[in-house]
């Protein structure tokens, strides 16, 4: 049975706008499943239906084992939740939001300092623990929404966009943690509109757009289906002709972009020694030589027929979706 | 959830309400600095009322108008805890509590516990003001008490229409927008003047606003004697309020709920 089991989802909002249109998707314990989207994709409403804060206009949905309708406070039980902005209440502090979500998850009140004492520990908040919420960067906020998520060891985690906003280095700690969470057995449903985030975090990507699912699989295969890795060669002098020759033989002619030559490149990385060898044995000179893998934003583009702009999560907007010439 | 854990849930979300509102001073100003200069510029300005034929016999302005100001901080407490639970569905903060197994209506109910609580407060803080001003209270220890229930009560049900207008909006300047229906209210009842000497229609429309009952029922430990008559009639202007404040909030989460 996987930790999540979602069909034919859908959501229809008052004035017949369908946010979610007939998503199938099932999780399996200990995964970390990524649902990749651009605003406005419908991830954020996918999410709100799985943790009972929505209901479906039509479909199913079973979390942790119980249906998302019928059994929602079974679900509520099985679940942490960290939703998008970090939904803290500012003039709290630290401890008494992490005390108070205890009690929410009836955690007796001596477990509960207890769990709060040793999940501010884990994400290093312990020291700012009596400061209020509104005095905590944008990281501390998002450090203190996941461990409040902790605190009664749920089985299935939801983070909505966990690292929406923040700099590289709390990107980086927040993926630390949910990383080590998953090692522990937690399974992890994350949505992002970073591409990265994606790639270096889940077991398995689903690409959402406009409400449905386009794509799903792991990140690897999701880029082996869109192609090969390319290899671009930019020449010190011109002997053009004479590259091709060379480079033809490791594999099929790609047109070149600002005066560099490429070729489909299957091997990867562990092709490159050859075709160095062989370009010195003819003697053409070689400037600069490049790897081009296939990322999740080719996958998103050829997909979608968009891509994300901004994937870099510190960037100012990383919310807008451009139409790609593509 | 078994009732004990239900009612720790409540008990903290109360504690939360309390501290939040003191935390924030520009909730609590409404709940103490308003109704506490309205009665000292009504009682400074309008004291000569009590000469008018027809006003009850009391030992002066000030004693009369204490209830009203207790009222009207109950009625502001109400608008204020609403603004406090908007302010949580626009922060999502609502979101949180929704996605934890509990029973739906402790929100609201934690909610109003911390209303309570605070109407409880500015109770203790009018009689001491009242005191310390000479105000005279007539039934002694015991009528403070009974006027410390009462306006906690009266803060409860004015507290649950708060939430209900927060919960059907989800906009904390839609609920701030009710401040001046309060006035409206509180004048529309006999809270700062007799009922008797008011002029038609607002006579008939202050003899039908449950407020002047509840008042009336504060008002009666200073001014004059325990009426059984006037206590229950100022509990069921209580019940009234809060029927249909409970309702509408009733109602208002259930459509949130449905509409996400």
């Amino acid at each position: 049975m996987g930790a999540i089991e979602v069909s034919n989802l859908q959501r229809t909002f008052d004035g017949g706008v369908t946010a979610v249109d007939g998503v199938d998707l099932e999780v399996a314990a200990g995964e970390i499943y990524a649902f990749l989207g651009p605003n406005g994709a419908g991830k954020t409403t996918t999410v709100r239906m799985l943790t009972t804060l929505l209901r479906p206009s039509g479909g199913s949905a079973r979390v942790a084992g119980f249906d998302v309708v019928s059994e929602s406070a079974d679900v509520r039980r099985s679940i942490g939740v960290a939703l998008q902005e970090a939904a803290l209440d500012p003039l709290m502090t630290g401890r008494e939001l992490i005390r108070l979500q205890a009690t929410l998850h009836a955690l007796a009140p001596a477990d509960g300092r207890a769990r709060a004492e040793s999940l501010l520990r884990r994400v290093d908040l312990l020291d700012a623990a009596d400061r209020r919420v509104g005095t905590y960067s944008g990281g501390m906020r998002r450090r203190l929404d996941l461990a409040s998520a902790l605190v009664h060891e749920p089985r299935v985690l939801f983070l909505d966009e966990p690292t929406t906003g923040l700099d590289p280095v709390s990107r980086k700690a927040i993926w630390e943690e949910v990383t080590k969470l998953n090692d522990g057995g937690t399974t992890v449903f994350l949505t992002t509109q970073y591409l990265e985030e994606a790639d270096q975090l889940a077991d398995r990507v689903g690409i959402i757009a406009g409400g449905k699912i386009v794509a799903e699989g792991t990140p690897a295969s999701l880029k082996a289906e869109v192609g090969k890795p390319r290899l671009e060669v930019r020449l010190s002098e011109g002997r053009a002709e004479s590259c091709n020759e060379v480079l033809a033989r490791f594999g099929r002619l790609l047109p070149g972009k600002d005066e560099t030559l490429a070729i489909e490149l299957a091997a990867g990385a562990s092709g490159i020694a050859p075709v160095v060898r062989a370009l010195d044995e003819a003697g053409i000179m070689v400037e600069a030589l490049e790897l081009h893998e296939p990322t999740l934003d080719d996958v998103f583009v050829i997909k979608t027929g968009y891509h994300i702009e901004g994937d870099d999560p510190a960037g100012a907007d990383a919310e807008a979706v451009e139409k790609t010439e593509r | 959830m078994s009732p004990a854990t239900t009612l720790r849930v409540i008990g903290s979300l109360g504690a939360r309400a309390v501290k939040q509102t003191f935390r924030r001073p520009q909730l609590m100003a409404p709940l103490l600095i308003f109704p506490t200069l309205l009665l000292a510029i009504q009682t400074g300005g309008a004291g000569r009322a009590i000469d008018l034929p027809g006003f009850p016999v009391v030992n002066g302005f000030f004693d009369f108008m204490l209830a009203g100001a207790m009222i009207q901080s109950t009625l502001l407490a109400g608008n204020t805890g609403g603004i406090a639970l908007a302010v949580d569905i626009e922060t999502g903060f609502t979101d949180r509590l929704l996605a934890a197994p509990i029973p739906r209506f402790t929100i609201v109910a934690g909610r109003l516990v911390g209303t309570a609580v605070l109407g409880a407060l500015t109770a203790v803080w009018f009689v001491v003001i009242g005191l310390l001003f000479g105000a005279e209270i007539n039934e002694g220890p015991l009528g403070v008490l009974a006027m410390i229930g009462l306006v906690t009560l009266s803060a409860t049900a004015f507290g649950s229409i708060g939430a209900a207008i927060a919960l059907r909006s989800g906009s904390a300047s839609v609920v701030q927008g009710m401040f001046p229906l309060v006035f409206v209210i509180l004048f529309l009842s006999s809270a700062f003047f007799p009922q008797e000497l008011l002029l038609e229609p607002a006579r008939t429309i202050a003899e039908l606003n449950p407020l002047s009952y509840i008042v009336e029922a504060v008002r009666d430990p200073v001014i004059g004697a325990f009426d059984a008559t006037n206590l229950l009639e100022g509990l069921g202007g209580l019940a009234i309020v809060a029927t249909f404040g409970v309702t509408l909030a009733a109602l208002a989460m259930r459509r949130r709920l449905r509409i996400g």
